[in-house]
C-alpha cells in the first residue's frame, strides 16, 4: 500500500479529530481494507494514539482489517429478509462457497459479508454482489447466481466438473 | 443557477420555473426507489429517455422523470403517467417502446400493464383508485413522484423553501416554535419526544454556539422510509433543518447518514450544494441576515449510532458509545454545545407545519400522536411497501386494506413493530390504534417505523433469537448487562430453538431482560429486551412448545423439523429432485419422491419450489 496516496486521503480531510472516521472510510473505500500501515500513517499523522485509531477501525463494521475478495457478497439479514428466508439463503451461500461471514474464499474471489439492512425491505430477501441488488432471492437462485459468476471468472471446466 | 437574494427573487424564479415546466406536457414518473432499483428501474428508465429521443417526442412537451419512492414496491417496477396519474406496474424494458408509441402518442391505455383488484378481479388504472393508496395520507410520501430529487428547481415548482421564506421575513423564533409546539409534532425516530418543547429548551439555553442534526442513521432493520424520504425529496428534509436552525439559533448543521445507503449520501450532498448555490444555504439567506452551513457525516456501521448521543460521538471523531444524560443533547450536545437532533421525517414534516400551520397539523391523528406516519409494510404481507398513514389508523387497516392481507392464504399471527427496541404485537390485538401510546402499552414502540408481518411460519423463539443476535452484535458493549446479558439470552434461545430448552429457561429469560431493562444505560440497551419481552408474553406458548415438546409450531427451527413428500400430492415433476443442494431427494419421472432424513440439509429449497403443496414441514 503507498503511504502517500494515504497521506492524500489526510490532507483531503484535515488532521482535526472529527476527520478520522472520514479519513477512514476513503482508505477503506479506497483499499478496500485498513492496513496497520495505514492505521500507524493515519495515527501519526493526526497525532492521535494508535490504540484510539484502531480502536474506531474495529469498532465500526464497515472497516476491514485484512484485504477483501474481488467480489463482494453481502447477505441482507434484516428484519424482514429473515421472516422471508434470509437465513436459508446465507447457509447455502456458506456451504457452497465454505466460507462463513467476514471470510474470503481461498482463490481470493469471494468475500461473504452479511449486512443488517439495506433498506430494501419490501424485496426480501435481498443479497447485493458487488453493489448490484438481487431481491426475491431463494436457495436456488443462490445456486445459479453463484454459478453464473463463477462462470464468467472464467473458472475452468475441470474445476466445474469436479464440482458436479 | 445564481444566488437568490431576497424573497421576491425566490417568487419570482418560482414562477419562472412553474411556466417553462407548463412546456411538458406528459410526464413519465418512473420509481428509482429502494424497492424498484434492485428490480432494474435504472435500465427502464434508460430505456424511456432513449425511446423518447428516438420517437423524437422531446421537443414535444415529454418528459422522462426518475423519481424517488412511490410506495407500492411489491407490484414494482412502477411508472405514473401524469398528469393522468396513470398507473402502470411490473414494468420491463421491453414494455418502454410499446408505452411511448401506445399510451403517449396514441393516447391508449395499455390493460396487461395495469393493476388488477385480487378481489374484484378489475383492472384499475388510475394511482388514486388502487386500495393501496386509498386508505393513505401521503402528507409528505405523496410528492416523491412530482420531482426529481436531483432537481432543486422541481421542488421549487411544488411550493418548496416557501416555509423558508415564511419564517425568514415574518415570524420570530418565539413564533416558529409555538406552532411546531402547537402541531403536536413528536419525533418520528423512535421515542417520540414532542418537537416543540425540544427546540424550546435548546432555543433558550444560552450560546452563541449551537447545532442542528439530522438523524439518517436509520439502523432498523426492516425499516426504509428514511431511506426513501432523504433519497426522495431530499429538500424537503434540508428546508426543516434552515427552520429548526432558525428557531433555535444555529449557524451549522449537520446530516449523518447511513453508510448502507449510497444513493441517499449522494442525494443530499447534491441537494446541499444545490441549495447553496441558490443561496437558500449559507451567508445571509434571502437577505434576512441569517446563516447556516449544513455537513454531511457517513456513519460507518454501527447501530448504535442511531441513538442521539452515540451519534454526536461518532461525529466528533470517537466510537459510537452513548453517554449519560442529562446533560441532554440540547443542553451540552455536538462539542458540548446546545444541540437538536431529529430524525429525518421529523424533518420533513416542518415545513408542512409552517406552511399549512400547527393548527391544521394537529387536526391529523389522535389526542396525543398527531400528523401521519410513513411505515414500512414488509414481511409476509401482499403488498410490501411504504405506506403513510395518519396516526391513529389500526393495525388491521394497516395489514389488511392497505396491505392486502397475507399471501398464500396463510393465517395472520402479528407484527414486529419499532426494529430491535420494538415488539412483536399478536393477532389478537390487531385492532390497536397505532399511535405512541397504544404501541407502548402493548410492549412495542413506534419506533422509526418499520412494520414486519409475521404468519403461521413466523417462530417466535426464532425472531426474539434474531433480535438478541442482532442486538448482542451491535451492543457498542459499555454496560456491562447489555453486553453480556444480550449474550446469556442469545445462547438460552439458541439451545431451546436446537431442541436443548430446558423447565426454567423461560424464568431465567424473563429475569435477564428485566435485569438488562433496568441496569443500562442508553434507549437502546433499555429497550433491546423488548422482543424477548413481548414474544414471552404474548406466544408463551410457542416457547413451551419447544422446550417441552421439542417442536417448532412454525415448523423453522431446523433442528426440530424434517421435510417429507406428501405421498397423496406429489406429481413426480422432479422439481425438487433436480434443484436438491444436498442430493438427498430420490424418485423418478411421475413417480412420487422421498427425502433421504440422513441427507436433508434442511434447506427448504423444495418447499420452496414445489407447487403442488407436497412437502411437508413436521
Amino acid at each position: 500500500m503507498e503511504l502517500s496516496g494515504i497521506q492524500k486521503i489526510i490532507e483531503k480531510n484535515g488532521t482535526h479529530r472529527s476527520a478520522l472516521i472520514p479519513i477512514l472510510l476513503d482508505i477503506q473505500d479506497e483499499y478496500h481494507f485498513l492496513s496497520r500501515d495505514a492505521l500507524a500513517c493515519v495515527a501519526q499523522t493526526m497525532d492521535i494514539a494508535l490504540v484510539d485509531v484502531y480502536r474506531a477501525a474495529t469498532f465500526y463494521k464497515y472497516f476491514s482489517l485484512v484485504p477483501k475478495g474481488e467480489h463482494l457478497i453481502q447477505v441482507c439479514l434484516g428484519t424482514a429478509c429473515h421472516v422471508r428466508g434470509a437465513p436459508g439463503v446465507l447457509n447455502e451461500i456458506q456451504r457452497k462457497l465454505h466460507i462463513k461471514p467476514r471470510e474470503t474464499t481461498e482463490d481470493k474471489l469471494f468475500t461473504l459479508e452479511t449486512v443488517n439492512c439495506l433498506g430494501a425491505c419490501a424485496m426480501g430477501p435481498i443479497i447485493v454482489m458487488d453493489e448490484e441488488y438481487h431481491g426475491q432471492m431463494t436457495v436456488s437462485k443462490v445456486d445459479k447466481l453463484i454459478e453464473s459468476f463463477k462462470k464468467h471468472e472464467g473458472i475452468t471446466k475441470d474445476e466445474q466438473d469436479k464440482k458436479h | 443557477m445564481s444566488r437568490i437574494k431576497s424573497i421576491e427573487e425566490l417568487e419570482k424564479l418560482r414562477e419562472t420555473i412553474i411556466e417553462k415546466q407548463k412546456a411538458r406536457k406528459l410526464s413519465i414518473a418512473i420509481c428509482n426507489g429502494p424497492g424498484c432499483l434492485p428490480l432494474g428501474s435504472r435500465k427502464i428508465t434508460q430505456a424511456f429517455i432513449d425511446e423518447v429521443k428516438k420517437q423524437k417526442l422531446t421537443d414535444k412537451g415529454v418528459e422522462v422523470r426518475a423519481t424517488g419512492c412511490h410506495g407500492f414496491c411489491a407490484q414494482g417496477p412502477l411508472v405514473v403517467i401524469e398528469p393522468q396519474g396513470l398507473f402502470y406496474q411490473g414494468i420491463k424494458v421491453e414494455d418502454a417502446p410499446e408505452i411511448i408509441s401506445e399510451t403517449i402518442v396514441n393516447g391508449n391505455i395499455i390493460d396487461r400493464l395495469l393493476y388488477t383488484d385480487p378481489d374484484s378481479g378489475e383492472k384499475i388504472p388510475l394511482e388514486k383508485d388502487i386500495p393501496f393508496y386509498k386508505s393513505q395520507q401521503r402528507l409528505i410520501s405523496g410528492n416523491n413522484r412530482l420531482i426529481d430529487p436531483n432537481s432543486i428547481e422541481d421542488y421549487i415548482a411544488i411550493g418548496g423553501y416557501k416555509a423558508v421564506s415564511k419564517v425568514l421575513s415574518e415570524i420570530t423564533t418565539e413564533q416558529v416554535i409555538e406552532e411546531v409546539k402547537l402541531s403536536g409534532l413528536r419525533g418520528r425516530g423512535g421515542a417520540g419526544f414532542p418537537t416543540g418543547l425540544k427546540w424550546k429548551l435548546c432555543h433558550d439555553n444560552p450560546g452563541d454556539t449551537k447545532y442542528i442534526i439530522c438523524n439518517a442513521d436509520e439502523g432498523d432493520p426492516g425499516a426504509f422510509m428514511d431511506r426513501a424520504t432523504l433519497e426522495g425529496n431530499p429538500h424537503i428534509v434540508i428546508e426543516g433543518m434552515i427552520i429548526g436552525a432558525y428557531a433555535i439559533g444555529a449557524h451549522e448543521g449537520y446530516i449523518y447518514v447511513r453508510n448502507e445507503y449510497p444513493i441517499a449520501l449522494k442525494r443530499a450532498i447534491r441537494a446541499i450544494e444545490q441549495a447553496e448555490k441558490y443561496g437558500l444555504l449559507g451567508e445571509d439567506i434571502l437577505n434576512s441576515g441569517f446563516n447556516l452551513s449544513l455537513h454531511i457525516v457517513r456513519g460507518a456501521g454501527a447501530f448504535v449510532c442511531g441513538e442521539e448521543s452515540a451519534l454526536m460521538s461518532s461525529i466528533e471523531g470517537k466510537v459510537g458509545e452513548p453517554s449519560q444524560r442529562p446533560p441532554f443533547p440540547v443542553q451540552k450536545g455536538l462539542w458540548r454545545k446546545p444541540t437538536v437532533i431529529n430524525n429525518v421525517e421529523t424533518w420533513a414534516n416542518i415545513p408542512h407545519i409552517i406552511n399549512r400551520g400547527g393548527k391544521w397539523f394537529a387536526s391529523m391523528g389522535t389526542e396525543k400522536s398527531k400528523g401521519t406516519k410513513i411505515f414500512s409494510l414488509v414481511g409476509k404481507v401482499n403488498n410490501t411497501g411504504l405506506v403513510e398513514v395518519p396516526m391513529g389508523i389500526t393495525l388491521r387497516s394497516i395489514v389488511f386494506d392497505i396491505g392486502g392481507g397475507i399471501p398464500k392464504g396463510k393465517k395472520f399471527k402479528g407484527v414486529q413493530i419499532g426494529g430491535p427496541s420494538g415488539g412483536c404485537i399478536p393477532e389478537k390485538l390487531v385492532d390497536l390504534p397505532v399511535d405512541y401510546e397504544s404501541l407502548t402499552s402493548a410492549g412495542a414502540i413506534m419506533g422509526s417505523g418499520g412494520l414486519i408481518v409475521m404468519d403461521e411460519n413466523t417462530c417466535m423463539v426464532d425472531i426474539a433469537k434474531y433480535f438478541t443476535n442482532f442486538l448482542s452484535e451491535e451492543s457498542c458493549g459499555k454496560c456491562y448487562t447489555c453486553r453480556k446479558g444480550l449474550q446469556r439470552m442469545h445462547e438460552i434461545l439458541t439451545d431451546i430453538t436446537e431442541g436443548n430448552g430446558k423447565e426454567g429457561n423461560v424464568e431465567l429469560l424473563e429475569e435477564l431482560a428485566n435485569v438488562v431493562k433496568d441496569t443500562t444505560l442508553c434507549g437502546l440497551g433499555q429497550t433491546s429486551p423488548n422482543p424477548v419481552l413481548t414474544t414471552l408474553r404474548y406466544f408463551k406458548n410457542e416457547y413451551e412448545s419447544h422446550i417441552k415438546e421439542k417442536k417448532c409450531p412454525a415448523g423453522v427451527c431446523k433442528e426440530l423439523i424434517t421435510y417429507s413428500v406428501d405421498p397423496e400430492k406429489c406429481t413426480g415433476c422432479m422439481v425438487c429432485l433436480r434443484n436438491c443442494p444436498a442430493d438427498a431427494v430420490t424418485g423418478a419421472k411421475k413417480q412420487i419422491h422421498h427425502i433421504d432424513p440422513e441427507k436433508c440439509i434442511k434447506c427448504g429449497s423444495c418447499y420452496e419450489l414445489c407447487k403442488f403443496d407436497a412437502i411437508k414441514i413436521e
